[in-house]
């Protein structure tokens, strides 16, 4: 046998590499392949079309007005107007999210995380913020409405930046709220006993290890949040952004914040419906504002997150 | 073979646990020569908790009909044992048998879990631990904790061993206090070049070591090990073993193993867990190491050494 064996080594071989090398044709697979690239191909298709378009058209708007079409303030002919009060409101707007909704949301988080028992109600907590995360901003934009500018009106002023601002904040507190929570998750366990074996009270533990742990996490998951209110236009035209013209006005921030405002995404809704064609290539340009603003935005959150990124 | 069938009486018998013993009652379907093998081990003494001669003022634990619960499922039972100071008392058993709950219980470390709590009196210096009163974080900060898994914390080797002193507001010299906790824990000569390092750098062995010198650096009382070793290589391993033989001067120790090597190799005192056919956890047999590994009294302890289940 072992000398028969030895005398066939060879065929043996050689059946061994045609069998090795024998390709059946994966005809399912590579269907599979093919459709899979075809989803891609077409989502990527739908974005190059849009951007595009977007670009033909408002790249030259702004190439030739430059910084003016920055500057200027929204008007009735189209070649003077532009979108400052809108970066202004937007501001404004991003002010009052950072201000109400990071700590709001951050210390709502940390207290479900960290601090609350898992009970049934905080369970049910938890499942209720994880779907306000996913309703429509305009149904947002009817509670603003109906709390801020009709309930509350008599300290926001009605259809003000304060309303817009409180709005915008609330809609974006599930999110926040959520992407914290993710962060903190992510920081283990053996963590938080080690700390509190070690004789730390649970403030001691959530201060001096699971924050800094989590920061770089809750720091991109909020600014991702504001590239979110950012963007949003629905909720801010229902309480009151103003689509069309108005005048800027106010010489103080008290009456900045009492009188009328705008915001980017706003404008661009009111470029578009102007009837004026001409107002296609604003609504073009200030379309990529818009883009590069939020690109901006979620370059620094990817920025900030792989710069501090923890590996466990 | 001619079956016969007979119900009998039986105490707290681990042994015949395994039959499905229901209530204090067994229905026994067994050829004659089985029945006197079931007789033969239901006769055998079950506990010899009682028989340890460790008296009251060397207890640093007691505990006392301990059962833990993780919601309704009882994970340990009934559980009676005293560790002895600076000693190593081993906790072994096969997986699953509660030995880690077991010692997070030792520092309420359990707390941290929703749903967990116990029955019975953990008695520490003879104080019950879990008694109105107690304050859950001054317990761990004398009740110290080396983990399964090593987990030092994400920062520099010596914020890992100065963070304990630093919340208890330690107010002698940290520089010096960092450098004898890393002495004691045998890891000060291959990490005083880089202490502002992060500890997470560190191999695995080393990291361990890193959080014995951060359980060292409170001063605690008892160091509590929960398998310490079992991600770490075998020379790694010697050397926490080592260390544990240099630490029980000072510290009183028990350990969680898996490794029965390790039990018979480091401890003074072993605990041999296992599991009832109710899946709770509980002691079978506690002896001074020498005599559970030489002469056990019970057949499951036997089996269980000698490797014959587990």
């Amino acid at each position: 046998m072992a000398g028969g064996a030895r005398a066939h080594a060879l065929t043996t071989t050689e059946v061994v590499r045609q069998r090795l090398q024998g390709r059946r044709l994966d005809v399912g697979g590579t269907i599979f392949e093919g459709l899979l690239v075809l989803a891609l191909l077409s989502a990527i298709g739908v974005l190059v079309t849009l951007l595009v378009d977007v670009f033909t058209d408002g790249l030259p708007v702004l190439l030739s007005r430059g910084t003016d079409f920055l500057t200027s303030g929204l008007s009735s002919s189209p070649e003077r107007a532009g979108v400052a009060q809108g970066i202004f409101g937007s501001i404004l707007l991003m002010l009052f999210v950072i201000l109400l909704s990071f700590p709001l949301g951050i210390g709502a988080s940390i207290y479900l995380e960290e601090y609350a028992r898992d009970t049934p109600v905080t369970r049910l907590v938890n499942t209720v913020i994880r779907n306000l995360a996913g309703v429509p901003a305009i149904v947002y934009g009817l509670l603003g409405v109906a709390v801020f500018v009709g309930a509350l009106g008599g300290l926001t002023g009605g259809r003000t930046v304060i309303s817009g601002g409180l709005t915008l904040a609330i809609l974006v507190l599930p999110i926040v709220i959520i992407t914290t929570s993710e962060a903190l998750r992510a920081v283990p366990t053996s963590i938080r006993e080690a700390a509190f074996g070690v004789g730390a009270t649970r403030w001691e533990t959530v201060r001096s290890h699971v924050l800094p742990y989590a920061a770089p996490g809750i720091f991109t998951g909020t600014i991702l949040s504001l590239a979110r209110a950012f963007g949003e236009t629905a909720p801010l035209i229902v309480v009151g952004a103003i689509a069309g013209t108005f005048r800027y006005s106010a010489d103080n921030l008290v009456e900045q914040l009492k009188g009328p405002y705008t915001a980017l995404p706003t404008i661009i809704y009111g470029f578009a419906r102007d009837p004026d064609a001409e107002f296609r290539a604003n609504t073009a340009a200030a379309i990529i504002v818009l883009l590069v603003v939020l690109l901006a935005v979620n370059g620094l959150a990817i920025f900030l997150r792989n710069r501090f990124e923890r590996r466990w | 073979m001619n079956r016969v069938t007979v119900d009998r009486k039986v105490d707290h018998a681990p042994g015949v646990d395994e039959l499905g013993r229901e209530g204090s009652t067994i229905r026994i379907v067994a050829t004659g020569q089985e029945l006197n093998e079931v007789e033969r081990l239901a006769a055998e003494p079950t506990t010899a908790p009682a028989a340890l001669p460790i008296a009251d003022e060397e207890a640093v634990f007691d505990l006392r009909s301990l059962s833990c619960f993780y919601g309704d499922f009882r994970a340990v039972r009934d559980i009676t044992l005293r560790a002895p100071e600076h000693k190593i008392t081993a906790l072994i058993g096969p997986s699953g048998c509660g030995k880690s709950t077991l010692l997070r219980s030792f520092n309420r470390m359990n707390d941290l879990i929703d749903g967990a709590r116990i029955e019975g009196q953990v008695l520490y210096h003879g104080v019950d631990l879990y008694a109105d009163g107690v304050d859950p974080v001054e317990v761990r900060r004398r009740i110290g904790m080396v983990f399964q898994k090593p987990n030092p914390f994400p920062k520099s080797i010596y914020d890992n061993v100065a963070f304990g002193p630093k919340i208890a507001g330690y107010r002698g010299s940290m520089d010096e206090l960092v450098e004898e906790s890393l002495r004691r824990a045998a890891l000060w000569d291959e990490v005083k070049d880089k202490l502002k390092s992060p500890g997470t750098a560190l191999s695995g062995g080393q990291q361990q070591r890193l959080c014995i010198a951060r359980a060292i650096a409170v001063e605690p009382d008892v160091i509590l090990m929960d398998e310490p070793c079992s991600s770490l290589d075998p020379i790694a391993t010697l050397k926490i073993e080592e260390l544990m033989h240099e630490l029980k001067q000072n510290y009183t120790i028990v350990i969680v193993t898996h490794n029965m090597q390790q039990a018979a190799r480091a401890s003074d005192l072993t605990a041999f867990l296992t599991m009832g056919p109710d899946r709770a956890g509980y002691l079978v047999e506690m002896a001074p190491t020498q005599k559970l590994f030489t002469s056990p009294d019970n057949r499951l302890t036997e089996d269980y050494i000698t490797g014959r289940f587990g």
